[in-house]
């Protein structure tokens, strides 16, 4: 007789369903998994060093790179530990925009789960689906920042600048005609918040149309429903955040649990799952999107009728007037300063989280009275979840595989760093 | 059609004879049906792509000619001067008869498929086993490739291949069984002649469970979404296709096109009346629609199946690779064997309101 071996399959990088540089040595009895390995440090970029030498503000764009699809979360986190430190009050309308970024980032990111997630499993369209109203959120992130993808929008002490009036609207173009075009802009025809709270408004029809492709849909459910489960305490004792934790029945929000920012002035709920599996935290969340629609709201709502200052006004954060510059010595002075040497922090550590759309992200930074940081060591939710892959992959198929990686929501710049 | 063709070779060239003639006017047959099979076959890939740009918000190819009707040319021009590259350790030979052993059944079965009254190559009293029997030939090239290729994921994918294609073969068997009970032949031409008199005469309503497992099953048996787990793009990166580049990739490509044509074209042969009007026996509609010929009926019923491929393809995920062999196994073919026994019933004792 023979000598029998398992099957030893290199998954990734190079691979389309290892969402970016997985490498993951799967051992396979036949299609079975026996051993999941995974791999990760290929996306390395050593963020945490990086920031350990420049002063405080040139590290929020670091903080976007990190899980590149949540972006504005990440540097709440990262303002949010320097608030802390500093004991700086940040305006309340700043919060309220921030909230409503976090929520549309949340948005956001999910929709890239679903796309990619329904993808991994074999459903085409609705990827295409998602990005079709990704698309709109992208267009508010860049009506903000003026960028795309890294805003760069949060600052210590508030936001870079106040929501703008006017929404950028589509040019003319050869390539769609008058009527196209006028339909593009219809709802780009008033302010950012206008627009926002169109789609706050419409948004929960598409979520719709993403169930109704996927949610009864036999085959979506036989390749979710028991796959992947994970129990509560084993979710908790893996050191689970965010969906996954709640997928497995555990009610644990830290937008609820130690409420930051405005959350708790704001009316939502927390989705959470029965079992465990990929269904349940498929189904959690399909549901935190439409909190976060309602979240939006909320915050539209707000902002709409409350004006006032986006930016503390302690001049040892906040830029001076722009206006100033042009005729003022001393405001010149300030503002080189500021960009060139940034401020000190007082001795000593925080560590600040927030609930990102991949669970708790947090930002530890010691700091030691200089203008950076002595250290920063970033809490990535993606990396107890990859780390699991071995315990929810095993006993399963080599399709499942796929199934996990996409309910674990993994995005490598988080996790490789 | 053809017999009006040979003899008219016969009479105007009176020398020409014997042997050579033969080869010749077969030669003829074949090009004049393979050209149009592969014209068809590189304008489903651009149907695909454009509907399913549809579907999905996208407009699709609209580059290469006007609205990129160019396009499938294209791709041809690309992939024969694209290099073949050959894994260090793959075994030569297999390798490059893998494609050659799935695209030529692909092309050998149409030998017996009618595509109108008189409109076919050869009408082969069994065609219907004819068909069964290259059809099945063509999983061979898939298990090749994945052998040859000496690679993991290729592997993969033929294991997969070779039990989802030999399950599937038999439920196709079975279905094709109670066509032929309830045509009382295996000729593919007197299954459609027996179909005659109106959309009512045709098998799909005292056959309609048949029907939808044979269309499930023809999903299965081309390797289309959602089961298309031999290449299981998202899962084995491809399957059997990884290592393979240039033509030897494109004769896969077009054998499951080809494959996916003939199986449309099994479709409306075996249950929706081949080339027959649907307005046959309807009293002013036939009469109007008399001009319209027969292959073209035969035609726009196929394109309506190529549509559903795509449409499937559009919208379901991929199944897991043991659903599917559960769905064949436990669920089709105790249906199948059920309904052999009650279309053996009813065409013996002629119950029921169809026999």
């Amino acid at each position: 007789m023979s000598e029998m071996r398992n099957y030893t399959l290199n998954f990734g990088p190079q691979h389309p369903a290892a969402h970016g540089v997985l490498r993951l040595i799967l051992e396979l009895d036949g299609e079975v998994i026996e051993r999941a390995d995974p791999h990760i440090g290929l996306l390395h970029r050593g963020t945490e060093k990086l920031a350990e030498s420049k002063p405080y503000n040139q590290s929020i764009g670091y903080m976007d790179r990190l899980d590149y699809v949540s972006m504005m979360c990440n540097e709440h986190a990262y303002v949010m530990a320097i608030e802390k430190m500093l004991g700086l009050e940040v305006p309340e309308r700043a919060k309220y925009i921030r909230v409503m970024f976090d929520e549309i980032t949340r948005i956001l990111n999910h929709l890239l789960w679903l796309g990619t997630h329904a993808l991994d499993v074999g459903a085409m369209s609705v990827f295409l689906y998602a990005f079709r109203e990704r698309e709109k959120l992208i267009d508010c992130y860049e009506a903000v920042s003026g960028s795309r993808m890294h805003a760069t929008y949060y600052r210590p002490g508030g936001v870079y600048r106040d929501l703008p009036d006017k929404m950028p609207q589509y040019l003319e173009s050869k390539l769609r005609s008058k009527e196209e075009l006028k339909e593009m802009n219809k709802n780009r025809q008033g302010s950012l918040l206008e627009f926002i709270s169109d789609f706050a408004e419409n948004f929960p029809e598409s979520i719709d149309q993403y169930s109704g492709l996927l949610t009864e849909n036999r085959i979506w459910k036989q390749r979710l429903v028991n796959i992947g489960v994970v129990s509560a305490d084993r979710a908790k004792q893996l050191g689970f955040t965010g969906p996954m934790l709640r997928g497995s029945g555990v009610e644990w929000d830290l937008r609820k649990t130690q409420p930051y920012s405005v959350y708790d002035q704001l009316e939502f709920d927390i989705p959470v799952g029965v079992t465990g599996d990929c269904y349940d935290r498929y189904l959690v969340r399909m549901e935190e999107m439409r909190q976060s629609c309602h979240l939006i709201k909320q915050c539209v709502r707000w902002l709409k009728s409350n004006a006032g200052p986006v930016m503390s006004d302690d001049h040892k954060v906040s830029p001076p007037n722009r206006g100033d510059m042009k005729d003022d010595m001393e405001s010149l002075i300030h503002h080189f300063k500021l960009f060139t040497e940034g401020y000190c922090l007082p001795e000593g550590e925080v560590y600040s989280a927030v609930e990102a759309p991949k669970g708790e992200f947090g930002v530890y930074l010691v700091s030691d009275g200089a203008n950076k940081p002595y250290r920063v060591k970033l809490r990535a939710p993606g990396f107890p979840h990859l780390a699991s892959i071995d315990e929810m992959a095993k006993g399963h198929m080599l399709s499942d595989v796929v199934t996990i990686i996409g309910t674990q929501d993994i995005v490598f710049g988080e996790i490789d760093r | 059609m053809w017999q009006g063709f040979v003899d008219f070779v016969h009479q105007s060239l009176p020398w020409f004879d014997g042997g050579l003639a033969v080869v010749i006017i077969i030669l003829i047959k074949g090009v004049t049906l393979i050209l149009p099979l592969i014209i068809m076959m590189a304008y489903m890939t651009y149907a695909e792509r454009k509907v399913i740009g549809y579907m999905q918000l996208r407009i699709g190819p609209n580059r290469v000619g006007p609205i990129g009707l160019l396009q499938p040319f294209a791709d041809v021009f690309k992939m024969m001067f694209k290099e073949i590259i050959f894994p260090t350790k793959a075994n030569v030979y297999l390798f490059v008869l893998a494609p050659i052993l799935a695209f030529v059944p692909a092309i050998a079965i149409w030998a017996v498929i009618p595509l109108g009254q008189d409109f076919y190559i050869t009408n082969l009293d069994i065609s219907l086993l004819y068909v069964l029997a290259i059809g099945s030939v063509g999983v061979y090239g898939i298990i090749l490739a994945g052998w040859a290729s000496n690679s993991k994921y290729p592997l993969l994918g033929a294991l997969r291949s070779a039990s989802l294609l030999v399950s599937y073969e038999i439920v196709i068997g079975f279905v094709v069984v109670t066509v032929v009970m309830a045509a009382s032949s295996v000729n593919l031409n007197e299954i459609v002649s027996s179909q005659s008199g109106g959309i009512w005469n045709w098998y799909w309503i005292p056959l309609f469970p048949m029907m939808i497992v044979f269309w499930i099953s023809a999903l299965a048996e081309t390797n289309r979404a959602p089961f298309d787990v031999v290449e299981g793009e998202s899962e084995i990166a491809g399957g059997t296709h990884v290592e393979y580049s240039g033509m030897c990739f494109a004769l896969f490509f077009m054998a499951e096109y080809i494959n996916m044509i003939m199986m449309a074209a099994l479709a409306v042969l075996m249950f929706f009346g081949g080339w027959h009007s649907p307005f046959e026996g309807v009293p002013y509609l036939q009469e109007f629609f008399a001009f319209v010929p027969d292959i073209m009926w035969l035609l726009g019923k196929m394109s309506f199946f190529l549509f559903l491929y795509l449409w499937i393809r559009a919208t379901f995920p991929r199944y897991r690779y043991d659903q599917i062999m559960r769905l064949c196994w436990k669920v089709f073919l105790p249906l199948t064997i059920v309904w052999i026994m009650v279309v053996a019933l009813m065409t013996q004792l002629h119950l029921g309101p169809w026999f």
